[in-house]
């Protein structure tokens, strides 16, 4: 089934719209003159400049960065072993609730785990700081990176782990050399899913975020409150870019590595 | 020991900050406020003994009897509920066009529907502001065309609110029944308009049926997160816009009232468990349908 | 010049390599491989056949260590391997995947069970490029396995395993990927290879001919047992079962009463009206006791007439003919409804079939040609 009728073209047309004018127009007024965001006054750069001035922004996203840095790699180990004992474990005490832990916070509203986190926070006595965000951080994405992971686990031909024990490998050693590297693209998306969340993250970081730690979704959201603001249109624009300029690269350099392959595999089908 | 290491580890971690956590908030819904830091009473520096002791209900019959609560909980499910609906609308037919569209181009499309996932979702909502606002881009639009001589009222209404949730989840609802219409086979549609059916009859009597599972994915994919939303209410929404992700954060940063806070959470939960369930039914059973 | 025959089963001073003394293998209810005794001898070439379910891939993946018996006790060399994980046996296995690591290049891949003990690198090197020569895989050693072709890359799994020089090489299913013109050069190819190295292997498959083609000795399982251990020829020739003759080959079978008729003959009796078959056999049946006789279709003579020197013989009608190219199979009805399969060798281009659908035949086999049956 491929003959586009003109409903189909117009559901594209009309869906795609829909998905990205809104952020269209918020990147080409990001670079308008005017302090009054919705009149066109002329093209300028000036608010990235006063973007940059603005000290309490890049406070702000200097602390947003270290937290996805540092919660994103901690979730990429935690929820690579959590994947692993999921999917290779085999039965051990206590599994319905490990796997039900995994996959409860993937649908669990954002209020209720920040709220939750936030009341153990006090309950043990531990200053919100850049570290208690990390920790509520790391929670969360590490069941998305569990999911990934198992995801392409579960795909993965347990004979390669087999045969790397046959040749002399110790389970450790196996995973090492063998599993790891096969399943490596799968935990660096998960990595860099929980990289996204992190940065993304609002709500739960308003719980999880004391008065020194504040990160720039917390800034963006107690500006916006107040209405549209160019600053923020400006800052948007950047996120956006780099959002847009990552994934399209990366999806383009598993695309030429998948036809790549896919010609050797003829080619060497052919030579046969 | 090495197996036993791997285990523990990421089932220590999530004991501790997930589980743990959750049965704090549930105790503190049976706790009383107070005037003092943390506000609530007992706490557990008065020992486990009393901390669990001490246990009312007056929070759970407190929302019982104050209908600001039910409001919110019925608003709540209602907004959820028409806005899946609405995602589905808008969702199947651009999830249908793309699983007709030739192969080469499926690729493209897909990143296309997830591209968005991957920029902020606060900057996403944000975006809806600049142009739903009483000057906003939307009333100038319709203002020029002439369809209306007065700006409309769109954001801070319900209104801004659905297509808030439209537009942050409709990826949700399009890749889940795109997959069940790309594994569709064409040649099913053929057969049944060979025997008889028109294009529509077959849309209605063989597409429909078997997406059914993508749609309901769907629908549970958007409807679970838009039942406990709260930055599209906030920031979209008007002062009359109830929803309880907005009152649970109100009642803990605005009156600092933990305890009703904490009901109002285990609440939600109870309510959320039940599409969860069907949801984790819907997706077991496609799995073995597969296998 | 006589050659001495390989057979170390019939010497009892030989020591087998592998002992598997009254195995039992269970998955919760399930009896994988039942109360199982069976010994393989150093430079054997062994087969496990069987079709699927019946336990051959288990005793393999016992032996490989991904398993352990749940009774019972498996002997590598004399010594019992049930202690010894699997990166510790001087076992190698080539997978049914054939599991090539797909990051490593081929090189790579063979050397990669030598990198693992404390091999210098230029022995590993010596070793890798033995092993790349073995195989005929000398162009392709730094490709990727997704850069090669199927037979190749079973050719590097294949030197993967063997590159530890294993006292026993496990094989499974190891030509199943290839198509069936490939296959049959291989077969020859690992036999070659198996001769070359010494080393005992032992394959597991479903394909019976490819069992035959390559194994010392056959060992035929059903449902966790072992039925029959031979040689090929015995198995096919002298199979103690039916289930050993029906699974190799193609046969007929006939039931019916057994009543000696003199020393190692016995007359079956397969209906009432009709004359008794007689065959040859040692098995010790009562007069009245139930047997099969078992007939191999190449056996079968059929003729227009009625041998005049057939110990066996009954009339039919010819039923169906197929025509295989080089021979061809006749259906023949015997009046009882019974259906004999009898095969004839189509030695002449251009020859008159002798006989057409519906014609009057006589079927005929001599008394050694079958055999009688127990169960």
């Amino acid at each position: 089934m491929n003959r586009l009728s003109w409903f189909n073209v117009t559901s594209l047309t009309l869906g795609f719209a829909f998905l990205y004018l809104p952020m269209v127009i918020l990147v080409i007024y990001s670079f308008n003159e005017s302090k009054l965001v919705t009149v066109w006054a002329g093209f300028s750069t000036k608010w990235y400049g006063e973007l940059l001035q603005n000290e309490a922004f890049l406070d702000a996203a200097w602390v947003t960065i270290k937290v996805a840095v540092l919660s994103s790699t901690f979730a990429t180990v935690l929820g690579t072993m959590a994947a692993y004992v999921l999917v290779r474990g085999g039965r051990f005490l206590g599994r319905t609730v490990f796997s039900g832990m995994i996959y409860a916070p993937l649908v669990m509203p954002e209020v209720i785990t920040g709220l939750s986190l936030l009341l153990l926070f006090i309950g043990i006595g531990l200053d919100r700081d850049v570290l208690t965000i990390v920790l509520a951080h790391t929670t969360f994405s590490m069941c998305y990176v569990s999911v990934v992971v198992s995801s392409r686990l579960m795909t993965f031909d347990r004979s390669l782990e087999e045969a790397a024990l046959d040749l002399g490998c110790s389970s450790f050693d196996a995973f090492r050399l063998v599993t790891l590297p096969i399943i490596a693209p799968a935990v660096i998306s998960g990595w860099l899913l929980a990289f996204t969340l992190s940065l993304d993250d609002l709500v739960i970081a308003s719980f999880t975020a004391g008065p020194s730690a504040t990160t720039l979704p917390i800034k963006i959201f107690s500006a916006v409150r107040l209405g549209v603001s160019p600053e923020i249109n400006a800052l948007s624009t950047i996120m956006i870019g780099i959002v847009t300029v990552g994934v399209i690269s990366a999806s383009l350099v598993s695309k030429r590595n998948s036809l790549r392959q896919q010609r050797e595999e003829q080619a060497a089908a052919r030579a046969a | 020991m090495q197996r036993f290491a791997l285990i523990a580890v990421p089932y220590v971690w999530l004991l501790a900050l997930f589980l743990v956590p959750f049965i704090i908030v549930f105790k503190i819904s049976l706790s009383d406020i107070a005037l003092s830091i943390p506000p609530y009473t007992p706490t557990l520096e008065d020992g486990f003994g009393p901390f669990f002791a001490a246990l009312d209900f007056e929070n759970f019959a407190f929302l019982a009897s104050d209908d600001l609560y039910w409001r919110a909980y019925a608003s709540s499910l209602r907004i959820a509920a028409i806005s899946t609906f609405l995602t589905l609308l808008v969702g199947y037919p651009i999830a249908y066009a793309m699983a007709r569209a030739p192969e080469e181009w499926r690729p493209t499309l897909m990143m296309l529907v997830i591209l968005p996932f991957w920029t902020s979702f606060l900057i996403r909502v944000y975006a809806w502001m600049g142009i739903l606002s009483q000057e906003g881009f939307l009333n100038q639009f319709l203002l020029w065309t002439g369809i209306i001589s007065d700006p409309l009222m769109i954001l801070n209404t319900n209104t801004a609110v659905y297509i808030g949730i439209i537009y942050t989840y409709v990826p949700f609802m399009i890749l889940p029944i795109f997959s069940a219409l790309d594994r569709l086979d064409g040649s099913l549609i053929e057969a049944a308009e060979d025997l008889g059916c028109s294009r529509l009859q077959a849309f209605w009597l063989v597409t429909i049926p078997l997406s059914k599972n993508g749609i309901i994915a769907g629908s549970f994919l958007v409807f679970i997160p838009a039942l406990g939303e709260f930055v599209i209410p906030s920031l979209l929404g008007g002062s009359g816009t109830l929803m309880i992700g907005k009152v649970l954060w109100e009642e803990f940063f605005n009156n600092r009232d933990w305890p009703v806070a904490s009901a109002v959470a285990v609440i939600l939960l109870l309510i959320l468990i039940i599409p969860i369930i069907l949801f984790q039914r819907n997706q077991q059973r496609q799995a073995e349908e597969e296998a | 010049m006589t050659q001495a025959v390989f057979a170390p089963w019939d010497d009892p001073s030989q020591k087998p390599i592998i002992r598997f003394n009254r195995v039992t293998k269970r998955f919760g209810e399930f009896t994988a491989i039942d109360d199982l005794t069976l010994d393989i001898f150093e430079q054997e070439f062994f087969a496990l056949l069987g079709p699927s379910g019946c336990g051959k891939t288990t005793m393999m993946r016992m032996l490989a260590g991904f398993e352990t018996p749940t009774d019972g006790t498996i002997e590598l060399a004399g010594q019992d391997i049930a202690p010894v994980p699997p990166n510790k046996r001087a076992v190698n296995m080539m997978f049914q995947s054939y599991a090539l690591f797909p990051h490593l290049s081929v090189y790579e891949n063979i050397a990669f069970g030598l990198r693992r003990g404390d091999m210098p690198k230029h022995d590993i090197d010596d070793r890798v490029a033995e092993m790349l020569k073995l195989t005929r895989l000398e162009k392709f050693a730094r490709r990727k396995p997704h850069q090669i072709s199927g037979g190749q890359r079973q050719r590097v799994a294949l030197a993967r395993s063997l590159a530890k020089a294993p006292k026993l090489l496990l094989l499974d299913e190891p030509l199943g990927a290839l198509d069936a013109k490939l296959r049959q050069a291989t077969q020859f190819e690992l036999m070659d290879i198996q001769e070359k190295t010494g080393t005992t292997f032992v394959i597991v498959t479903h394909d019976q001919e490819e069992a035959m083609t390559v194994a010392s000795r056959v060992a035929v399982m059903d449902e966790g047992r072992v039925i029959q251990v031979a040689t090929p020829e015995r198995i096919y020739e002298a199979p103690n079962s039916v289930y050993v003759a029906d699974f190799i080959g193609d046969v007929n079978i006939i039931e019916g009463t057994a009543k000696a008729s003199g020393e190692g003959r016995f007359d079956v009796v397969w209906d009432a009206d009709k004359e008794p078959f007689t065959a040859a056999s040692e098995l010790p049946l009562s007069d009245g006791q139930t047997c099969h006789l078992a007939i191999r279709p190449e056996k079968v003579t059929i003729s227009a007439e009625r041998p005049a020197d057939a110990v066996n013989a009954v009339e039919g009608k010819v039923l169906d003919i197929a025509y295989l190219g080089n021979l061809s199979t006749y259906h023949v009805e015997l009046p009882g409804g019974q259906i004999i399969k009898a095969q004839t060798a189509n030695t002449r281009r251009v020859s008159r079939r002798g006989f057409t659908w519906e014609d009057p035949v006589w079927i005929s086999w001599t008394a050694t040609a079958a055999v009688l049956l127990e169960q």
